[in-house]
């Protein structure tokens, strides 16, 4: 306890009333001056569009063999070359965006629910929840996440469903664990008794009180997570447990066509490698904007 | 002193077995009740029933899990991981050489790794704001991220296809001297040490530009101590600290990049087996495999929170 | 200024200084024109609110202003060297030995993972001694502040000392090298009144032994008078008034000096006898245009003169003023105020609140912690209970336990009006819930920043009141307007408020469902002092409307004093003393009341023999035999209050814990604090 007797003050108190939002505002300006925010915002929209659009602006169909013309190197019509199946590789890389930045934001998005989930619970309540949780958080934590996903693919078998399944399963005690530490801060402050003290329930509690003050670090956990989640997808396909062929996915290219870059045909993964490295740069230096715009 | 440490210790060693024995129920769970059908998922969907059915038995997969269980745990406490569908041959042997195999190119990382970003996060720090920290920041930001597999098609480019410098595989002759070895292992290792260079680099920063703006940082400027005595003995004494923990609880995303690069450079190690057994379905291989990274990861951790108990002088005293 | 030419040159000097924080490209001016002069051996006190630029100065000084912070002009010397002018190896030189800093968290100021010594040995170090001389140094100057077994403490880890001890350490970091100038910012804030009390003592004790000047900031005007010889006082970064220190603080001249003292709860006033005064509006937020003078907008005696014309620093001889009125200071006081609570507090009915042998016990690392043990007390309706007590007195788990937030151990009984309370809010029905209500310290903490406040209020209207619709509507604009916020105020969220008003909304909130009691859990110790006194008037204000019954707990006895009928005071979770608020002010005292009061430190100067405590305040977990106190106790008897708790003797609803007998006990002489 702090002992004071005639005091003239203890902490900021006498601001002025403002009457507009000054933080908020300077959270968004903040944002948008970010030059991290706007490379990333560049290159990740770049990708989505592609995502997107892909399909309808590619030259040439990147489903489409070509047996004669396997291997050629980059030119007027292919611009990147093409593949061991003489598939159009600019092509291939343009509309490679689709199934990652399908499977990548769901599986993002599952882990995220579930994680907010676990966390306010947790947080919440503390004890013997969190302890039983926390131990299988460790569990989990203990093994690095692409083998926990290796494990659980080879048991369902690898397909789109399973590997969202299993990423967003991965991801939720990693974010679980940051809405904790999050709500276990904010259950120490005074509000979270004051409803109590009004007689509120903790459902009340969890979502109508706590969530909204803890949304800011489920934002960045959440744009942080989906760097991952794309490193993991692309990582999971070249290793043959994520998307299945014909897709023209970045990390399935690299892993058909890999076995061929001895003899110099590097453009066959040197464009796939490089989509894949842009886009998840990309999605981190937009995490990374957002998160030093919301703790700035 | 040493009362009050061993206690804790024992209590840290108990979570950790403790740890050990839910992984290896998740292990176990994970290759044979997910599946539900061992055979099947062996087999494939389109495998005759009575077939499916006749491997089910011959694998004892047709008793009841928590028996099944048992004979798995009571053998692999004595030191049997079981037979090798694929090999015919027990598993433990396979395991242990692929973990030596691994612990080479994991150390050779490691060793690169940790007094690079040490010094790269804490030159960023000293300089914060300026040019050399916004360079070593937005480096390691990048570089974290970038998936193994893309860092080593990168690597293997340009080192090995267009400068033709270093070896397209890992595998050294059986016969290597130490330095032989580096030789090989030096391109397979640089994708985990480009990943783990961003996440060291990025908490040394962030310890040290903490520590920089302490009050007792302050305290030491305004003491008149020459700003060398100041940065040494005050800010990275307390910054570098919590850096062990974070190293070791690296190790577990280290071995998982191992399943990328060894499996990319055709080494054998621990990452390649657990990723040829997860392509042929040799559960008891997978099983070792994974529950031996585990138990490494685990030890990993206790080692490192004893070694930050004795370093730091505030639970050290505590346990007095 | 013309300096003679035999006589030394003063250790700090400030001509005109002026200073700015640049923010998004613009420059935020905190101080303006500042003028210090502190002579060799005086010791000068620096007051002001929060924002006032108080740490400002001593960061320039010390030449530590963050990044963006920078000097825009003015003269800066110490020890006659121009600090403006220093390069790194000068000003580290002027560092190491002419200028010392002790700041606001000792626990902080040290290096967590080196030992008290070692840090203690840097100072003599830079100064090129070493060996066992500056071991034996470190030693005498440990043993200066008081430290017994210096041995031991330099062996020591900064955790594993207590918070008066670390500022001890720093202390005596600080005057190692007998500096010129030592500088305290905020020394004692934080610490318990007993130990406050003993640390401003020391500082007092060795400013006899050493020559450094010191420049002491506080926002508390009794630590200043008791330390300082010379007193400036600050308002938006203008030094408006300073003088020495009997004299500002006795006849101000200058009304922000004069209101700031009127603001506080004087010696002797209540809410029965009088409102406190408060000062209207707002600080000028840092950077603002000021025209004229900058306390014109809220000064109650400002002209027009005063809103065009900047006021100069008027010399009074011995003394200045920035005010162009300096003459009139006197006129400004006796607006005409009338006392808030006016009905007579009602003759024993039944209590609003009794507690019958209430006890809460934690278990901390499988020992038990007696948080609060054996705690029996009434409060009748429409009255004020003052708790009072240090750290680990188990204050504030007795509101928590009122509150039904932790529940007590068994055995223990709280009543609402003759019935029994549920151990838990949850397991209480809704006219018990919404018969308690309570008012937090920190109103950031609880407010939830996500809510505007017309949902904060709202939801506790329709929790608590059950209300809807238009009703609710209704009774939500009443209730804002008893807190004396306007609707306008309804759509913002808490951080866009001040600090007083965000404590209106909590006041609001509490008293949504009527309340029969309201816990008031130190609700003004985050406010400036202005801030304090309308909160104080607001909450006597409501009592009287409505009522209701008060828990009051605080540290600050003056606000007690104000406010409260009845005083219970707390030591290690045990009720020592419990009795109606004139008699516990007067006497017979417990001994440990009797040091509380004697601590506080009185910024009308007269200055009153001070009881010293032994030691520290004892660990709850390991609480002292017999009777609590009696490690500290300066009236110890024997043996007997090492082995029996004390009865509590009950004289007129006075009841002390202790064996000596009334008769014997001691009573202050009257009008403190």
């Amino acid at each position: 306890m702090t002992a004071q007797t005639t005091m003239l003050d203890a902490e900021p108190g006498s601001t002025p009333i403002v009457f507009e939002e000054p933080r908020i505002r300077s959270r968004w300006s903040l944002l948008f001056r970010s030059g991290t925010f706007w490379v990333g915002a560049i290159i990740t929209g770049f990708w989505a569009c592609c995502a997107i659009f892909g399909p309808w602006v590619v030259p040439l169909d990147p489903f489409a063999d070509d047996l004669m013309n396997t291997l050629g190197p980059p030119d007027a019509l292919h611009w990147f070359g093409t593949d061991q199946l003489g598939r159009d590789v600019f092509s291939r890389v343009i509309v490679g965006a689709r199934d990652i930045l399908t499977i990548a934001p769901l599986a993002t998005i599952v882990g995220t629910i579930c994680g907010t989930i676990v966390g306010l619970v947790t947080g919440y309540f503390g004890g013997i929840v969190d302890m039983l949780v926390s131990r299988v958080i460790e569990v989990m934590v203990a093994l690095p996440l692409i083998v926990v996903a290796l494990l659980v693919l080879v048991a369902l078998g690898p397909s789109t469903p399973a590997v969202i399944v299993v990423i967003g399963l991965v991801f939720t005690p990693l974010i679980g664990r940051t809405v904790r530490a999050a709500v276990q801060s904010e259950r120490d402050l005074d509000y979270v008794d004051a409803a109590q003290i009004r007689g509120e329930n903790a459902l009340h509690i969890m979502f109508v009180e706590i969530l909204p003050n803890v949304l800011p670090p489920i934002l960045v956990e959440m744009t942080v997570r989906l760097g991952y989640a794309i490193f993991f997808v692309a990582s999971l396909s070249f290793l043959g447990f994520g998307i299945q062929p014909p897709s023209p996915d970045w990390g399935l290219a690299i892993s058909e066509n890999y076995g061929v870059i001895a003899g110099g045909y590097w453009w066959t993964v040197a464009f796939a490698a490089g989509a894949t490295g842009s886009l998840v740069v990309g999605v981190n230096l937009l995490a990374e904007g957002i998160h030093g715009a919301l703790t700035g | 002193m040493g009362k009050a440490i061993g206690r804790f210790v024992l209590k840290r060693l108990g979570l950790a077995v403790l740890t050990l024995f839910l992984l290896s129920i998740v292990v176990f769970a994970g290759c044979m009740v997910l599946p539900g059908n061992v055979a099947r998922a062996i087999l494939g969907p389109f495998a005759d029933q009575r077939a499916v059915d006749a491997l089910n038995h011959q694998l004892g997969a047709d008793r009841p899990a928590l028996s099944l269980y048992w004979e798995w745990i009571t053998k692999l406490l004595h030191g049997d991981m079981g037979t090798s569908y694929t090999f015919r041959a027990p598993v433990a042997p396979f395991v242990r050489d692929a973990l030596v195999n691994s612990l080479k190119l994991a150390a050779l990382a490691f060793v690169i790794v940790v007094p690079l970003s040490i010094l790269g996060g804490i030159v960023a720090a000293l300089f914060a704001g300026r040019w050399p920290d916004k360079l070593i920041s937005l480096t390691s930001l990048s570089l974290t991220v970038i998936p193994e597999f893309v860092s080593s098609i990168a690597l293997l480019l340009i080192f090995a296809i267009w400068l033709r410098w270093l070896p397209l595989s890992a595998s050294f002759p059986a016969d290597a001297g130490a330095l032989t070895q580096i030789y090989y292992l030096l391109l397979p290792c640089l994708p985990l040490v480009i990943v783990l260079f961003g996440y060291f680099a990025r908490m040394t920063r962030a310890g040290v530009v903490e520590a920089m703006a302490s009050d007792y940082t302050r305290t030491a400027i305004l003491k008149g101590l020459p700003r060398r005595t100041v940065i040494i003995r005050h800010v990275l004494r307390n910054a570098l600290l919590p850096t062990i923990t974070v190293i070791a609880s690296q190790t577990s995303y280290l071995i998982g990049g191992l399943v990328v690069v060894e499996g990319l450079f055709r080494y054998q190690g621990i990452g390649s087996l657990i990723l040829t057994a997860a392509r042929g379905k040799d559960f008891p291989m997978l099983q070792g495999g994974i529950l031996t990274i585990g138990a490494l990861f685990i030890a990993a951790v206790l080692i490192a929170d004893l070694i930050f108990l004795l370093v730091n002088p505030r639970t050290r005293t505590s346990l007095r | 200024m013309i300096q003679m030419e035999q006589s030394p040159p003063p250790a700090l000097l400030l001509d005109k200084v002026d200073v700015a924080y640049r923010t998004r490209g613009r420059d935020m001016r905190v101080l303006s024109k500042v003028s210090i002069r502190i002579e060799p051996g005086e010791a000068y006190g620096l007051v002001g609110e929060s924002g006032c630029g108080k740490s400002t100065v001593a960061l320039t000084v010390l030449h530590t202003l963050p990044g963006n912070g920078h000097v825009l002009g003015g003269k800066l010397e110490v020890a006659g060297r121009d600090l403006r002018r220093l390069d790194a190896p000068a000003l580290r030189h002027m560092r190491a030995h002419d200028i010392s800093m002790v700041y606001q968290d000792a626990g902080r100021a040290l290096n967590p993972s080196m030992t008290v010594g070692r840090q203690l040995l840097e100072v003599f170090e830079v100064l090129g001694q070493g060996g066992q001389e500056a071991v034996e140094r470190a030693h005498a100057m440990l043993a200066r502040v008081q430290i017994s077994g210096p041995a031991r403490v330099m062996a020591s880890y900064p955790h594993q000392l207590s918070g008066g001890m670390q500022q001890r350490v720093v202390i005596a970091m600080a005057l190692a090298k007998d500096p010129s100038l030592l500088i305290l910012d905020e020394p004692t804030t934080g610490l318990d009144a007993t130990v406050e009390a003993e640390v401003l003592d020391l500082v007092a004790d060795l400013r006899r032994d050493f020559n450094s000047s010191i420049l002491f900031i506080s926002h508390n005007l009794g630590a200043i008078a008791s330390i300082c010889d010379r007193v400036g006082v600050l308002y938006a970064g203008h030094l408006v008034e300073e003088g020495p220190a009997q004299q500002v603080f006795s006849d101000p001249r200058h009304p922000y000096t004069a209101s700031l003292l009127r603001c506080l709860p004087k010696a002797g006033l209540t809410k029965r006898k009088s409102a406190l005064e408060t000062i209207p509006g707002f600080l000028p937020p840092p950077g603002a245009i000021i025209k004229g003078c900058c306390f014109a907008p809220r000064c109650s005696m400002a002209r027009q003169r005063c809103h065009d014309e900047s006021p100069p620093a008027y010399d009074l001889g011995g003394r200045q003023s920035a005010c162009h009125y300096h003459d009139h200071v006197d006129f400004i006081a006796g607006k005409d105020l009338r006392p808030v609570v006016v009905s007579a507090p009602a003759a024993a009915r039944q209590p609003a609140l009794a507690l019958d042998a209430v006890s809460k016990t934690y278990h901390v690392g499988g020992q038990p912690l007696h948080a609060v043990r054996d705690v029996s007390m009434t409060l009748q309706p429409g009255q004020t209970l003052g708790l009072v007590g240090e750290s680990g007195s188990g204050k504030t788990t007795l509101a928590r336990l009122l509150l039904g937030l932790v529940a007590p151990d068994a055995g223990g009984r709280i009543e609402l009006d003759g019935e029994a309370l549920a151990p838990t809010a949850a397991e209480r029905p809704t006219e018990h819930v919404k018969a308690m209500q309570i008012v937090f310290q920190n109103p950031d903490s609880a407010l939830n920043r996500a809510h505007t406040v017309r949902h904060l209020i709202g939801r506790a209207l329709s929790r608590l009141a059950g209300l809807r619709g238009r009703r609710l509507r209704e009774e939500m604009m009443r209730l804002v307007g008893a807190v004396r916020l306007t609707e306008r105020h309804l759509a913002l969220r808490p951080r866009q408020l001040s600090g007083g008003l965000k404590q209106r909304v909590a006041i609001a909130r509490a008293f949504a469902g009527n309340p029969r009691i309201v816990v008031c859990d130190e609700p003004t110790s985050a406010l400036d002092v202005s801030v304090q006194a309308a909160i104080l008037n607001l909450l006597a204000e409501l009592q009287d409307q409505r009522q209701v019954s008060y828990v009051f707990i605080s540290h600050d006895l003056g606000v007690v004093r104000y406010l409260a009928d009845r005083i219970a005071v707390l030591y290690l979770g045990r009720l020592m003393e419990l009795g109606p608020a004139e008699a516990v002010f007067t006497g017979p005292h417990h001994p440990y009341t009797e040091a509380l009061l004697s601590a506080v430190p009185s910024h009308t100067g007269r200055r009153n023999e001070r009881i010293k405590l032994k030691g520290e305040i004892p660990s709850p977990l390991n609480p002292p035999s017999g009777c609590v106190f009696q490690t500290r106790c300066p009236r110890k008897v024997g043996e007997i209050c090492e082995t029996t708790e004390p009865p509590m003797q009950s004289e007129d609803d006075h009841g002390i814990r202790c064996h000596i007998p009334r008769a014997e006990l001691g009573r202050l002489t009257p009008a403190h604090p």
